[in-house]
């Protein structure tokens, strides 16, 4: 099949875990990398390699193994800057996760003070088909500053519905914050146009990258400078890392703008009783011992998929998930929630079968070793949007082969026979 | 605990009973009079059933229900209607222990079907961690509503 990864075979052998078998000897049928993506042995190696020959605390151990130690880390930092395409490594701050990251904008945004300050009268602008961890922050900020909260609605299609934008954003809007890639509905978003929009207003634009970085090559230096976001953030364990690390971008003046988020060790410059004052970023941000090993294992990760390519994984997403889309339509009463041109979406397709609730579909794939996930996938107002309380949820990574899709329509025919439908 | 099974554990876990339930629910759709009515929402996946007890000299005279959701946690509450309208409170609550126990005891309780019925056909799910929540919500939610009727 043209567009696929050239030696998929080569890339599946690099992960452990899909060789496993499940109950009944059947081979596992992994399709829930938006949920969490598998890991190859090169991150678990690393991982393990740190912790058995370099294990120390971070920029303050004065001895040889902190010193690796302390390099690993700054190492993987650097591998972060690279991936992104960030104009500066010292841009680039390590969180616990993407949710962490938002939090730790949305946190220091209501703390501000001076022109980053968000109090009454102020607009912060996000969308209808976020994550929770994309909405929940920003409407803690709007109690807390007395702000109010808008929102971008979505068309019967998926799509963002952007003919509002020029009312949407005003002079009053201090931050939009927006999904690049919708987790339940696989849009892409125009995030150029609305950071454009954004800037000529003099708000600051904060994207949610979590889906977008498994499978978007990312060049934030390359983009013009009005379409470029001011923050941007993704989690480690979607881009075949490890849980327990996450990322947050910021541009240098926006950072250094923003308040502490933790205070603690590590992100002082000095500690008096009376009063402290604060390292430069991107320590500022990175109170107490960090998930060192996390790091590094995220690290090894964003090399593994440089070697591979972010070119070559986006052609092969999109090769398998035309795929899929061509094979869902062939399930009869199945409906896809969100666009239906594969060009035009991410990996992740839900979509609703008629007469069988979604924990059913997975409770039956699941028994034939097809791993799918199933319920609101932290998208509450992006299901009421089209009337449904959940949805069913397939998603495919670099690793993903047509012949597990072809497993997927199965037992989809399979679970409408099952429950005696159509 | 492991949440992967065979073929037979599937149709353990989805009894003709409870397919049967789930496609004609009994007792569904919010009903008057009712002296207390709750909301429970399982948070993880989404289901939801709004619920409403009638309690009338000690006894349960209606249980009516609106909820979305899978087909365990649908059979589910049409269950809970069959077996607990028409009985004394304190006896509709021992029912609502044996169902507590059946559903927390990982697979290893063998129901009384003298006190469960239909209810038996539950003990497949208790296998199933994931699955336990979706066979207790409107159970629970049926005792809050109870403990608020005879608070109110």
């Amino acid at each position: 099949m043209e567009g696929l990864l050239p030696e998929l075979e080569v890339v599946r052998k690099d992960f452990p875990i899909l060789e496993r078998t499940l109950a009944g000897g059947l081979p596992l049928v992994y399709l829930d990398s938006a949920n969490t993506s598998q890991k190859p042995q090169i991150v678990i190696d690393t991982m393990v390699d740190h912790l058995e020959h370099h294990n120390a605390n971070v920029a303050r151990a004065m001895h040889q193994l902190g010193a690796e130690s302390s390099e690993a880390f700054e190492g993987a930092r650097d591998v972060v800057a690279g991936f992104l395409g960030a104009p500066s490594r010292d841009e680039v701050v390590f969180t616990k996760n993407a949710s962490e990251a938002l939090n730790l904008v949305a946190n220091t945004l209501a703390w501000a003070t001076g022109p980053r300050a968000v109090g009454e009268g102020d607009e912060v602008v996000i969308t209808e088909m976020e994550h929770h961890s994309n909405i929940v922050p920003w409407q803690l900020l709007c109690e807390r500053t007395g702000a109010t909260l808008r929102w971008f609605g979505v068309t019967d299609e998926g799509l963002l519905d952007t003919s509002d934008i020029d009312s949407l954003i005003t002079e009053r809007t201090k931050v939009v914050s927006l999904t690049w890639v919708s987790n339940m509905l696989g849009t892409i978003n125009p995030v150029g146009e609305i950071a454009r929009r954004a800037h000529e207003v003099g708000a600051i634009v904060v994207v949610d990258a979590s889906q977008a970085a498994p499978q978007l090559p990312i060049d934030l230096a390359a983009m013009p400078v009005g379409e470029r976001p001011d923050a941007l953030v993704f989690t480690g364990h979607k881009t075949v890392g490890p849980t327990g690390i996450g990322v947050l971008w910021g541009r240098r003046e926006l950072l250094e703008e923003l308040p502490p988020f933790l205070g603690g060790g590590e992100m002082i410059e000095t500690v008096r009783m009376e009063g402290s004052t604060y390292a430069g970023i991107p320590h500022k941000f990175e109170a107490g011992t960090p998930p060192i090993v996390e790091a590094v294992g995220l690290g090894a990760a964003l090399t593994y998929l440089g070697h591979i390519g972010l070119d070559a994984i986006h052609r092969h997403e999109q090769t398998v998930t035309a795929y899929a889309l061509e094979g869902l339509a062939s399930v009869p009463g199945l409906t896809v929630l969100g666009p239906l041109d594969a060009t035009a979406r991410g990996g992740a397709i839900s979509f609703e079968l008629e007469g069988v609730h979604p924990h059913d579909v997975a409770q039956v794939l699941d028994s034939r070793g097809v791993a799918v996930r199933a319920g609101h996938h932290c998208a509450k107002p992006a299901h009421a949007r089209f009337g449904v309380q959940s949805s069913t949820r397939m998603s495919s990574y670099l690793y993903t082969t047509p012949a597990e899709i072809d497993a997927l329509v199965e037992g989809l025919n399979y679970t409408r026979s099952y429950f005696k439908v159509g | 605990m492991t949440q992967n099974l065979s073929g037979q554990d599937l149709d353990a876990l989805y009894q003709e009973i409870i397919l049967d339930h789930y496609k004609n629910p009994h007792g569904k759709g919010l009903r008057e009079p009712h002296e207390a009515e709750v909301h429970h929402v399982n948070p993880t996946c989404g289901d939801e059933v709004t619920l409403r007890v009638h309690l009338d000299d000690g006894v349960v005279r209606d249980v009516s229900y609106d909820s979305v959701g899978c087909s365990i946690s649908q059979a589910s509450a049409s269950v809970l209607h069959d077996l607990v309208v028409g009985k004394p409170v304190e006896e509709a609550m021992a029912i609502h222990e044996e169902f507590l126990r059946l559903m927390q005891g990982k697979g290893t309780v063998v129901p009384d079907e003298e006190v469960l019925e239909d209810g038996i056909a539950f003990a497949g799910v208790a296998k199933f961690p994931a699955r336990v929540k979706c066979a207790l919500l409107s159970w629970m939610a049926w005792k809050d509503a109870t403990a608020r009727s005879l608070e109110g």
